[in-house]
């Protein structure tokens, strides 16, 4: 699914380049669940943003589901995303005079699905994440763990290829944690692939595979035991 | 450009628009009292230009004073300094020479100009009013709204010199009681009874005269104080598509020639010009109508400019919503459209509701100015001009809108969404 090879990425700053990441090479492959961890600086955010097309490494190649992702302007950039790819972030980033349901609709609307078909669908994933009740709820209405769940339906009513979740879990309570880590699980049980980006080590441990970073190297892949989230979920 | 006609961009624009309220009511304010006052002052200058045109309407617009005066030079053997004096004869000369005059009327006055009053009275009752000799023609160059039941001064009473008069408002209701009948009771002017014929309405736009005037045919003036052939001045219309300025000076050659003076003496015959009076008056119209379009398209300008500035700074709050959108899917082409549209349709929407509310407002000053005598009426905004401001504001909204979509568009999603 996901295929890197000698990935390099450095910043400008002023006179100096900071070298951030120094020829990465992994590759995902479809159904994976697959933490990425790291101190603050390892680079991990960079990837994450690399692989989500907000940003362009200077060398390497990056193939996404067989299509190379290079020299993308500003609107192929964003007509991948739109099809290849779900976003989830720490801060839940919902449009806050977006109801649920609008929210969760607004990547349809970019894949120019017409305002029926969009309303069902949003509706559909607002059910799968337990949230039907609140699709006319706007986002200030909603507890961060709902808030968080709003976005996983949004990342995935676009029907993406690969969820990217940056510290999806950061910003929420450990409880709260565990049950958006049993959604992403149940979602990845359903087949889906998903990146999540975390510093927390009993949240890797509940991907399949975990890959280490460390100043902009790769110090360890390994796969581990999965720790189901439903067993702290009451 | 099937963009705009999208049902679903509309739903798009329509909801980021109406979900922040306090910031599209502010930026349409703006605009809306940019609009209001074009369509207001342009509609109040054309109510003038209007009250002015109707005001003129009823005196001849090409009709002028003529009257005598002092020669300033000597001529053909007589001294400077001779009194002129027009007589009765000069009116059918400058009738049968001069063709671009269309009616001439001798007047006599007394009690104006300086002269003795008359005593005027009824029963016990005394007043002074101007007196004045006049010809039915006069009413053809300076109509006169005579009350129900009356009339003016007709050619009958001319011949046969009879003692008729036309009195004004003023003077019936010094003389006359209320519950008396004024047309056909009798006045004394200087001792001689007169019968009252019809009355007057006092028209201050009529520009000269007043409510108090009395008016007896030229003839029985004449009897009365022995004037002969002696005639105050001329009032004089010419037709209406002829130059009133060259007419004038043609009429004073004319009078020259017949009373011998010398052709450069200005001083012999004087004459006021109202058609002249009243073009000025039109420039003033005009420059006033000028001026209100300048303000109002700087107004609607100045308001475009502050759509543009709140979506400036709106953008700047919706970065992070901005950038969003982009991580979901929006090319930059989508995110600057929307921006624009968001522009222009706040725009449109506060230019109509401008024009509708400044439309609501002429017609109130209207109908306000309705019973009061001000030259105002039926105050009016030409569509071309409605439909030229919206056009501008359209243009204007598009390209004010240009700055802040450009600026969400170099946003990189990246740095949006980085950004708490």
């Amino acid at each position: 699914m996901i295929e890197i090879k000698e990935l390099h990425k450095s910043y400008k700053m002023g006179a100096n380049s900071l070298h951030v990441l120094k020829g990465l090479n992994f590759s995902i492959k479809e159904g994976e669940l697959v933490a990425i961890m790291g101190s603050s600086g390892s680079g991990k955010s960079t990837l994450l943003n690399i692989l989500g097309m907000l940003d362009e490494a200077d060398t390497g190649d990056y193939t996404l589901d067989g299509v190379p992702i290079k020299n993308l302007n500003e609107t192929k950039a964003a007509k991948y995303r739109n099809k290849f790819l779900g976003f989830i972030f720490q801060s839940f980033n919902l449009i806050n005079y977006k109801s649920a349901m609008e929210n969760v609709a607004l990547p349809l609307y970019y894949q120019k699905v017409p305002r029926k078909q969009r309303e069902e669908k949003a509706l559909k994933y607002l059910t799968q994440v337990g949230l039907k009740e609140w699709a006319e709820h706007l986002p200030n209405e909603l507890s961060g763990g709902q808030k968080q769940r709003v976005a996983i339906a949004r990342a995935m009513a676009a029907e993406p290829k690969v969820l990217l979740a940056d510290e999806p879990t950061g910003a929420l309570d450990s409880k709260t944690s565990y049950e958006v880590m049993d959604l992403i699980q149940n979602i990845n049980d359903q087949g889906n692939t998903i990146l999540v980006v975390t510093h927390e080590e009993d949240i890797a441990q509940m991907c399949k595979r975990i890959v280490h970073l460390k100043d902009g190297v790769i110090v360890e892949d390994k796969k581990v035991e999965q720790v189901r989230a439903a067993q702290y979920v009451q | 450009m099937r963009f705009i006609f999208d049902r679903n961009t509309w739903q798009e624009i329509f909801g980021s628009i109406s979900k922040n309220k306090v910031r599209t009511i502010i930026t349409v304010v703006g605009v809306l009292w940019g609009i209001f006052i074009y369509i207001a002052l342009s509609g109040a200058a054309k109510g003038m230009d209007n009250g002015f045109e109707s005001m003129f309407e009823r005196i001849a617009k090409n009709s002028m004073f003529v009257w005598a005066q002092n020669t300033s030079m000597p001529y053909e053997g007589f001294k400077t300094g001779r009194p002129m004096q027009l007589k009765i004869g000069d009116a059918s000369m400058i009738e049968n020479r001069i063709p671009e005059v269309e009616f001439i009327a001798p007047r006599n006055v007394r009690g104006f100009f300086g002269s003795t009053p008359p005593s005027i009275g009824r029963n016990n009752k005394v007043g002074s009013y101007p007196l004045f000799g006049d010809y039915p023609t006069f009413t053809k160059i300076a109509p006169k709204k005579i009350y129900d039941g009356g009339r003016f001064i007709n050619d009958e009473d001319i011949s046969q010199a009879r003692k008729v008069a036309v009195i004004g408002e003023r003077t019936e209701k010094e003389l006359f009681d209320k519950d008396e009948e004024t047309i056909g009771g009798y006045i004394k002017i200087d001792d001689v009874f007169f019968q009252v014929v019809g009355i007057h309405k006092f028209d201050q736009s009529g520009g000269f005269g007043g409510d108090g005037d009395i008016f007896i045919p030229f003839t029985t003036f004449k009897k009365l104080y022995n004037t002969g052939e002696e005639v105050g001045w001329f009032s004089i219309a010419a037709y209406d598509d002829v130059d009133v300025v060259e007419v004038e000076k043609n009429i004073i050659n004319l009078l020259k020639n017949i009373h011998q003076v010398h052709p450069d003496d200005d001083r012999a015959f004087g004459s006021f010009n109202l058609g002249e009076q009243f073009n000025k008056i039109v420039g003033f119209a005009n420059g006033i109508t000028f001026l209100s379009l300048i303000v109002g398209i700087a107004t609607i300008l100045a308001g475009v400019i502050g759509i543009g500035n709140i979506l400036l700074i709106s953008v700047k709050e919706r970065t992070k919503e901005l950038g969003v959108r982009r991580a979901l899917g929006a090319t930059p082409a989508e995110v600057r459209n929307q921006i624009i549209l968001e522009s222009v349709f706040l725009t449109v929407i506060a230019g109509v509701m401008g024009i509708i509310l400044g439309a609501l407002t002429l017609s109130m000053i209207n109908s306000f100015t309705q019973d009061i005598d001000f030259p105002y009426t039926n105050p009016t905004v030409p569509i071309p001009y409605v439909l030229g401001a919206l056009a501008i504001m359209v243009v204007l909204g598009t390209l004010i809108g240009l700055i802040p979509a450009q600026r969400a568009v170099s946003i990189k999603p990246i740095d949006a969404l980085r950004e708490e």
